[in-house]
């Protein structure tokens, strides 16, 4: 069954696209991540021009975060106030990261520079999270209770000053590093062109002690809005949303992200975050890969003047 | 600079119309006519062949029976600038390093003929033609660099276009269907832009070109896809706030209709 996509200008088949959507749709709800780090390399695998697969992939992540987020406020494991100080950070971190995207974009190299920033930061998360999530596996096995959210063990984090304190999150920490947090993710994320989940679930894990499944609610409050954010001025700027593309992906998405977050509910924390580890790693292997292997063909052709 | 290569493609074209008028007595010559004249992608379109009939006009009824009037039919796709990248491995890693910009090169270009173009006529008459996938001109931005580098940057242009299927070549695809009527299929790719498309006929009688003749065809999107097409491209915030609005509601029905808590 095919449909022409009028922005894309390339026809597809209607099946592979809810497939697709509902695939990662399914892992999104699961994990909390918005999916954009898995939709858009399978778009552009699927043949849609790159600059269209980031604009369109940010587009569908909207409603497929949106849905999740929906269900994890009704369970109570969305911590509003949280998600609000991430997100003024990420405002302010997105601001200077599209500044910088322009700056690389100048200079030529960005793809490479985008390819290489994915690997070193979903290499570095990914390998973090398997070593600890198998150790908490290990160690509940053998009777021992979890390390992670043990009381009284405070790290340096938790010194700083300016403490507010996080009633869903059952957290009294310094706004410091939740700021800086957002900035981060606001910076990678106008850079990479994805809502930043996958930089966020383990950052709210392991440096501020968010337990996991308030984070997972928390991080798609947060990329609601910088997708929402993204898609903006990609529209604007880039005339790049397909908005029929990103429509046959969400109907796939927002139907995996109901599966995907009750999936999400029957493993433990540690599983949990060891199949997103997995994940993560699954994908910066496979870029990797793409850095080093020889090419098909190591000649490529771009459009100029086309919108 | 543009001035100067128009110059220099009206000489070409005069230099291709003269000898071949004063050396025939026939005054043959091939029409050719698109009904419709515009043809509009729906949301189905996948590729599809495009049918186009001609006429050939004061033919010679001798060589009509000994099958030595041939006809090459062009459809042409509008023309932008294109950017070849060449990829080197640099430390283990493929980047793309050397680049080369062309003016002017037609996205899509799709041949059909009555025989096989090499079995026509001579490799040069179609080089002075810019007839066929491996002759079309392709104008460097930059011109004066090293003519080596030119050569294979276009090279590696044509096979990619071939490979996408926007670059096509079908022979045989052109069919006399009566002396003087014939009809050319010629492909178009899934991805063929939209835009003005110029179809050419070009007819050939023992291996000479004698004349040719065009005629221009539309393709456009059908009613949704332009309506969205030119709302992205005209107002492009309103289109952005849109699609997010639309992601909201798409993702609040979804939890509506697969709620599993």
């Amino acid at each position: 069954m095919g449909i022409y996509l009028p922005i894309a200008e390339i026809s597809v088949n209607v099946l592979v696209l809810l497939a697709m959507g509902a695939a990662v749709g399914f892992l999104s709800g699961m994990f909390g991540v918005g999916g954009g780090f898995l939709i858009t390399p399978l778009l552009i695998f699927y043949n849609i021009p790159p600059a269209i697969a980031v604009a369109t992939g940010a587009n569908q992540v909207i409603a497929s975060s949106f849905s999740g987020a929906l269900s994890h406020l009704k369970r109570g494991t969305l911590d509003f106030k949280l998600g609000s100080v991430l997100l003024a950070g990420g405002i302010v971190g997105s601001t200077f990261g599209i500044w910088v995207f322009s700056l690389l974009r100048s200079i030529g190299q960005l793809d490479l520079f985008i390819s290489l920033l994915y690997v070193a930061l979903l290499g570095t998360v990914g390998g973090l999270m398997l070593y600890e999530s198998v150790n908490a596996i290990r160690s509940a096995r053998s009777g021992v209770a979890p390390t992670l959210k043990k009381s009284g063990q405070h790290n340096w984090i938790h010194r700083l000053p300016l403490k507010m304190r996080f009633r869903a999150s059952k957290l009294f920490v310094s706004v410091i590093p939740v700021i800086g947090i957002g900035v981060a993710i606001g910076f990678l994320s106008s850079i990479m062109g994805v809502g930043g989940g996958f930089i966020m679930v383990p950052a709210l894990i392991y440096l501020l002690r968010v337990p996991t499944n308030v984070v997972v609610g928390t991080s798609l409050f947060q990329i609601i809005f910088t997708s929402a954010y993204t898609t903006f001025v990609h529209a604007s700027t880039n005339q790049t949303v397909d908005v029929v593309l990103a429509f046959l992906l969400m109907i796939g998405g927002v139907a995996g992200a109901q599966y995907g977050a009750r999936a999400g509910q029957r493993l433990r924390g540690e599983q949990l975050r060891a199949l997103l580890a997995l994940l993560v790693l699954a994908v910066a292997i496979r870029l990797a890969v793409d850095l080093f292997a020889t090419p098909n063909d190591i000649y490529s052709l771009a459009s100029l003047g086309e919108g | 600079m543009r001035a100067l290569a128009a110059n220099f493609l009206l000489v070409l074209a005069l230099g291709v119309a003269t000898p071949a008028i004063a050396q025939t007595p026939h005054q043959e010559s091939v029409q050719i006519g698109l009904s419709p004249d515009r043809i509009t992608i729906t949301a189905g379109f996948s590729g599809a062949d495009l049918t186009i009939f001609g006429s050939l006009e004061d033919a010679d009824p001798q060589v009509v029976r000994q099958g030595r009037y041939d006809v090459v039919v062009v459809l042409e796709g509008p023309a932008r600038p294109v950017v070849v990248r060449r990829k080197e491995r640099v430390l283990g890693i493929w980047i793309n390093l050397e680049s080369e910009t062309f003016e002017n090169v037609p996205i899509s270009y799709s041949v059909a003929s009555t025989r096989p173009l090499q079995d026509i006529t001579q490799p040069e008459s179609y080089k002075r033609l810019s007839l066929g996938t491996n002759n079309i001109y392709m104008q460097p931005a930059e011109p004066g660099q090293n003519p080596h580098t030119i050569a294979e940057f276009t090279r590696a242009l044509r096979e990619r276009k071939a490979a996408t299927g926007l670059y096509s070549e079908n022979p045989g695809g052109v069919q006399f269907l009566s002396p003087s009527l014939f009809r050319a299929t010629v492909r178009l790719a899934p991805d063929v832009p939209v835009g003005t498309h110029k179809a050419r006929a070009f007819l050939f009688k023992n291996g000479q070109f004698l004349n040719e003749s065009s005629a221009q065809l539309e393709i456009r999107k059908s009613g949704f896809e332009q309506t969205v097409f030119r709302l992205a491209r005209d107002h492009g915030p309103f289109y952005g706030f849109l699609s997010i609005m639309l992601a909201m509601v798409t993702g609040w029905m979804g939890r509506i209709v697969f709620r599993k808590d």
